[in-house]
């Protein structure tokens, strides 16, 4: 009965992206928010963001949301609104104040979750992108668990490039393995620095081992892509605007964007095949 | 009677928390154990990440094997005087790739035998490293550790 809760929840929703790492701060929230705006671009394209970082959450602050609740209708949960296409949904809109600890257990943490898939009213939603705390444990469980009533088209792997990153990762992409979730890729974050001033370029996390790109060959999986720092990106997220917005030109921009197209047209084919398996 | 017998020579115990992820806690925890062993303290690191333990390839022995004696699991020993005591879920893994995904009461189990299971002996400080967040790891690890010599926390951050 439960399953057939969620699965009439999840049903409007064509396609389903979650975003892991297995190591904390590489940039999943980050990654998670741009993949929102960069889908939402297309005004015809409904686009929904699931936080379920329970302990951490970090989409409210870095969508422009801080301070906003969450609203009950008849028809459920609403998620908040960035746009009219991009609707938002995080245990952040919950707390009461913005330091509050959600110092939770496992169990407590599931019930959360489950209650955001079967309350939220999302309506029909084109894309819906889940980012999630570092690790593999409870919420990552429970998420693929109950998501399994709908379909995920797949996971984006964000990692920087030192070796302790790649560390957590490879366990995270034996977790997806594991769990049957299919790899879509992995985002290498962090990957160089280019000085606006001088243009050269520094390796601020060495990839001593190879980097994504020796990890993705090995382990193969495919590398979606790799984006440089840029500070821009911090200030852009701790002031909550859309970094593609705010720098248009940056190197870090253009990176995004290609990754955030080949999301999409994996996801396409990958309806494309379901339909003819229908 | 093991309980009080593996931490009751333990001097100072240090937790090294943050809530965010990345931030450079086991980092710290790593540096902080080499310095204060470098001034001549008696020094162990607990590493209860369970998910992303990284202490054992900061010190270079994630291809370490542990066991056991009378009275608990021996720590393994690091560092250039091979004096710096270490535990981390991490030398339990049969290959390093494993992901440890376990639910919160099976974590709070082995944290439990962790921290009271070890055989650590004569400790100036011991230094607990933690995962992100506010959850069962944090939780089991305060309250197994409450009736022993906690120093307290250092909290790490990055400015944005």
């Amino acid at each position: 009965a439960e399953v057939a809760e969620l699965q009439a929840r999840l049903r409007a929703v064509r396609h389903t992206v979650l975003v892991l790492s297995g190591k904390g701060g590489v940039g999943k929230s980050t990654f998670s928010a741009l993949l929102a705006h960069g889908l939402a671009a297309d005004e015809t394209k409904q686009v929904a963001l699931l936080d379920i970082d329970i302990c951490g959450p970090s989409i409210p602050k870095m969508m422009g949301l801080e301070g906003e609740q969450v609203h009950q209708s008849g028809s459920g949960w609403s998620p908040v609104y960035v746009e009219e296409n991009l609707g938002v949904m995080s245990v952040g809109f919950l707390l009461s104040s913005p330091d509050d600890a959600v110092i939770w257990r496992g169990p407590k943490k599931n019930g959360l979750i489950k209650q955001f898939l079967r309350d939220v009213d999302w309506g029909e939603v084109d894309y819906l992108i889940v980012d999630t705390p570092p690790g593999t444990s409870d919420e990552h469980l429970s998420i693929v668990q109950y998501l399994s009533a709908t379909h995920i088209d797949g996971a984006v792997i964000v990692t920087t490039p030192q070796e302790v990153s790649l560390q957590d990762v490879r366990k995270e992409i034996n977790f997806c393995r594991k769990v049957k979730l299919p790899i879509i890729g992995v985002v290498e974050n962090m990957s160089g620095f280019v000085c606006p001033k001088c243009k050269n370029e520094s390796q601020i996390f060495p990839p001593t081992t190879g980097g994504a790109e020796k990890m993705c060959q090995n382990l193969n999986v495919s590398l979606l892509g790799k984006v440089p720092l840029d500070p821009q990106i911090g200030k852009s997220c701790d002031r909550g605007q859309s970094f593609l917005a705010e720098a248009p030109e940056s190197p870090a921009t253009l990176s995004y964007r290609n990754i955030i197209q080949r999301i999409q047209e994996y996801c396409e084919q990958h309806h494309l095949q379901e339909e003819k398996i229908i | 009677l093991t309980e009080r017998t593996n931490l009751a020579g333990v001097r100072h115990i240090l937790l090294v928390l943050s809530g965010k992820g990345g931030v450079g806690k086991s980092t710290l925890s790593t540096e902080l154990a080499l310095a204060l062993r470098n001034a001549g303290k008696r020094v162990g690191i607990l590493d209860v990440d369970l998910c992303g333990p990284s202490i054992p390839r900061m010190l270079r022995v994630q291809d370490s094997a542990v066991h056991q004696c009378d009275s608990g699991w021996v720590p393994v020993f690091v560092g250039q005087d091979k004096a710096i005591a270490l535990m981390s879920i991490g030398f339990l893994l049969e290959r390093p790739d494993d992901a440890v995904v376990w639910r919160g009461p099976k974590k709070n189990a082995l944290i439990k035998q962790f921290v009271t299971d070890v055989a650590w002996g004569d400790l100036d400080f011991l230094i607990v490293d933690t995962p992100p967040g506010t959850s069962d790891e944090h939780i089991s690890t305060v309250e197994t550790l409450r009736p022993y010599q906690l120093l307290g926390a250092i909290l790490v951050t990055t400015p944005q």
